[in-house]
């Protein structure tokens, strides 16, 4: 079956910064057509794992298969068209429109000198609308809101159409309404097409209700991973995050959710 | 309301489809070159007929089409004195002021697309100032092993010695970060500019003529010059060209640019030697221009948009109609000719405060 089909395997990976270390020793195995939510607290390498998983750094010692080759492998247009990534903060400081913004998701597809095509613009046509900013399409991103900048990279992102996404707190700037609807759509993305979201989350509420499967992050380590109704419990959010908090399953969210004590 | 959203919706769809069609932005900007081609040639056509001795518009175009058509024949009945002040004084002149300015701007788009800076241009990396440096050496020491070449080499070796000093002081373990390339050019930049008042102090005899080189000028250029800065500007132009999606890509942050299929680390080293590459020869062959790189590019993002392979040929081509006609202006109008780079900065400078200060307002 599809879903099992090996898609990163990381072996004792290290990492560190001039003055810390980040991952220490990390294996990990994920496999294609899941939801991943990558979980822990502040500092504990989330968004270092996945630039190592984009290569945007090395690892400084450990192995990175991605589908069972060598991520050095690939080159980085490869990369373009295997993942794309929406990082959580963007700034801009030139006055592209939102329709060129969301069309440079479209680049790694084309030729370097070929101008988009029909196909390009409707595909930029049809997320602009689904992700709520077909009104802005003529704007120019320096003047747009956070949480409109956000919706317009998560469009930039969509349109690139890869097999995996790789998410950086993609939501946490915007609203509840919007930050539904986009998850939805990524939800949508894993359940139809049987693409693959890796989504660090900082709200575990939000991630329980989306993920198939959760990662927890300690100390450089995943310390604690499974099917989200598995793992999601008070011992796990007492071992990583130090909190107490109860847990129970709510039919409204279709999943495990979070009531912390103070 | 929830209909009305949705038909507000279903409006702005079949307007942007309708945009879509026709590519948006490709025909205004092909229609934006070739104004500014015809200004470009008319520019020089007029220039050329101007000055101590003014000629006729007529005779001036017999005489280029004669020379590039090699033709003598057709220019029998002009003063052959016409003939050698357009081919042998004033072309050479005003093409070298047309290449420098088109130079200047092109290094001016990619500096500011790197260093994500719309204020950035090659003072910025310290790159003038090395240029310059290297060049006063060469005027200093009266080195003349190389003819013309020889100013021109010492500024761009003083030139890519800056650039690598400076990459070398802003990278770190992530990489380059703009912040830390406009840093150590801001240091680079004021040490080389103390080098150069030293330079000046023990300079003596030399000393007017590394001052009035510094202050810039396009008086008494050659067709040497021309066909250096021509090969310069054109040989950047097609590079530029080639990495122009990249540079749009980078506008978006070093990440994203990476996740959307750009070697940041190469892209950005080649762009950076190349740039100062035009930048070199630009400041070795005329001096300080300040203004043009930072000024045009500036300008032009308003009228085309920040998308660089529309950009970067639209600035090219304003940048040598700007500098031609304040060339033109200190050569052939005013009493007196004014060093070039004196004009722009006392004409770029206010106007860039201009802009600046209405940005300014219009962001907040």
């Amino acid at each position: 079956m599809n879903n099992a089909v090996e898609l990163f395997r990381m072996t004792d990976l290290s990492f560190r910064y001039p003055d810390r270390d980040v991952l220490r020793g990390l294996s990990l195995t994920l496999t294609g057509g899941r939801f991943y939510g990558l979980l822990g607290p502040n500092g504990c390498g989330k968004t270092t794992l996945l630039d190592l998983l984009m290569r945007l750094r090395r690892p400084e010692g450990g192995q990175i298969l991605f589908r069972k080759r060598e991520l050095t492998a690939y080159s980085r247009s490869d990369l373009a068209r295997a993942m794309a990534l929406v990082p959580q903060n963007f700034y801009i400081n030139f006055p592209f429109t939102v329709q060129q913004v969301v069309m440079m998701g479209r680049y790694p597809n084309l030729p370097r000198f070929a101008p988009p095509g029909p196909d390009d613009h409707a595909r930029v046509d049809a997320v602009l609308e689904t992700a709520d900013i077909l009104a802005l399409a003529d704007k120019q991103v320096t003047t747009l809101s956070g949480g409109e900048r956000q919706r317009v990279i998560i469009a930039r992102a969509l349109v690139q159409d890869t097999d995996v996404m790789l998410l950086d707190e993609a939501t946490s700037n915007l609203d509840i309404r919007h930050a539904l609807h986009l998850l939805n759509l990524f939800r949508d993305q894993v359940d139809r097409q049987r693409r693959t979201v890796i989504a660090v989350f900082q709200d575990i509420n939000l991630a329980a209700m989306y993920c198939d499967y959760l990662l927890f992050m300690k100390d450089g380590r995943v310390a604690v991973q499974g099917e989200t109704e598995g793992v999601l419990n008070p011992e796990t959010l007492n071992d990583i995050y130090g909190v107490r908090a109860q847990v129970t399953y709510r039919k409204e969210s279709q999943a495990p959710q979070v009531i912390y004590r103070r | 309301m929830e209909s009305s959203g949705a038909t507000k919706v279903t409006n702005v769809r079949a307007r942007d489809r309708r945009k879509s069609i026709v590519f948006p932005g490709v025909l205004p900007a092909v229609g934006t070159m070739a104004g500014l081609l015809l200004l470009l040639a008319a520019a020089v056509v007029a220039a050329t007929s101007l000055g101590y001795i003014r000629l006729p518009f007529p005779a001036v175009l017999q005489i280029m089409a004669a020379r590039l058509f090699d033709q003598p024949a057709w220019i029998e009945q002009i003063d052959p004195v016409w003939t050698v002040v357009v081919t042998e004084v004033r072309l050479p002149r005003i093409l070298t002021s047309v290449l420098v300015g088109g130079g200047l701007a092109l290094a001016g788009v990619v500096f500011q697309g790197i260093l994500l800076n719309p204020l950035a241009d090659p003072y910025t990396l310290g790159v003038s100032a090395g240029a310059a440096f290297g060049a006063s050496i060469a005027l200093l020491l009266n080195i003349g092993m190389l003819g013309i070449y020889s100013v021109p080499l010492f500024a761009f070796v003083g030139a890519a010695g800056t650039l690598l000093l400076v990459v070398f002081l802003a990278s770190g373990s992530g990489g380059l970060s703009s912040t830390n390339l406009v840093l150590s050019g801001i240091i680079v930049a004021a040490i080389l500019s103390a080098g150069i008042s030293f330079l000046k102090y023990v300079a003596d005899e030399q000393v007017g003529v590394i001052i009035f080189w510094l202050m810039g000028s396009f008086a008494s250029r050659t067709w040497a010059d021309v066909a250096m800065v021509g090969a310069a500007v054109a040989g950047s132009l097609a590079v530029f060209m080639v990495y122009a999606r990249d540079l749009n890509l980078m506008a978006l942050g070093e990440r994203s640019a990476a996740s959307l299929g750009v070697d940041f680390q190469r892209v950005t080293l080649v762009l950076l030697v190349i740039a100062s590459l035009v930048s070199a020869v630009c400041v070795a062959v005329a001096g300080i221009i300040g203004f043009v790189g930072l000024l045009v590019p500036h300008m032009m993002r308003m009228l085309t948009g920040p998308d660089n392979r529309r950009l970067l040929p639209v600035s090219m081509l304003a940048g040598a109609i700007l500098l031609l006609g304040a060339d033109t202006l200190t050569r052939a109008v005013l009493p007196q000719e004014i060093p070039i780079g004196v004009l722009t900065a006392l004409v770029g400078g206010p106007f860039f405060c201009y802009v600046f200060r209405r940005r300014q307002l219009g962001k907040n």
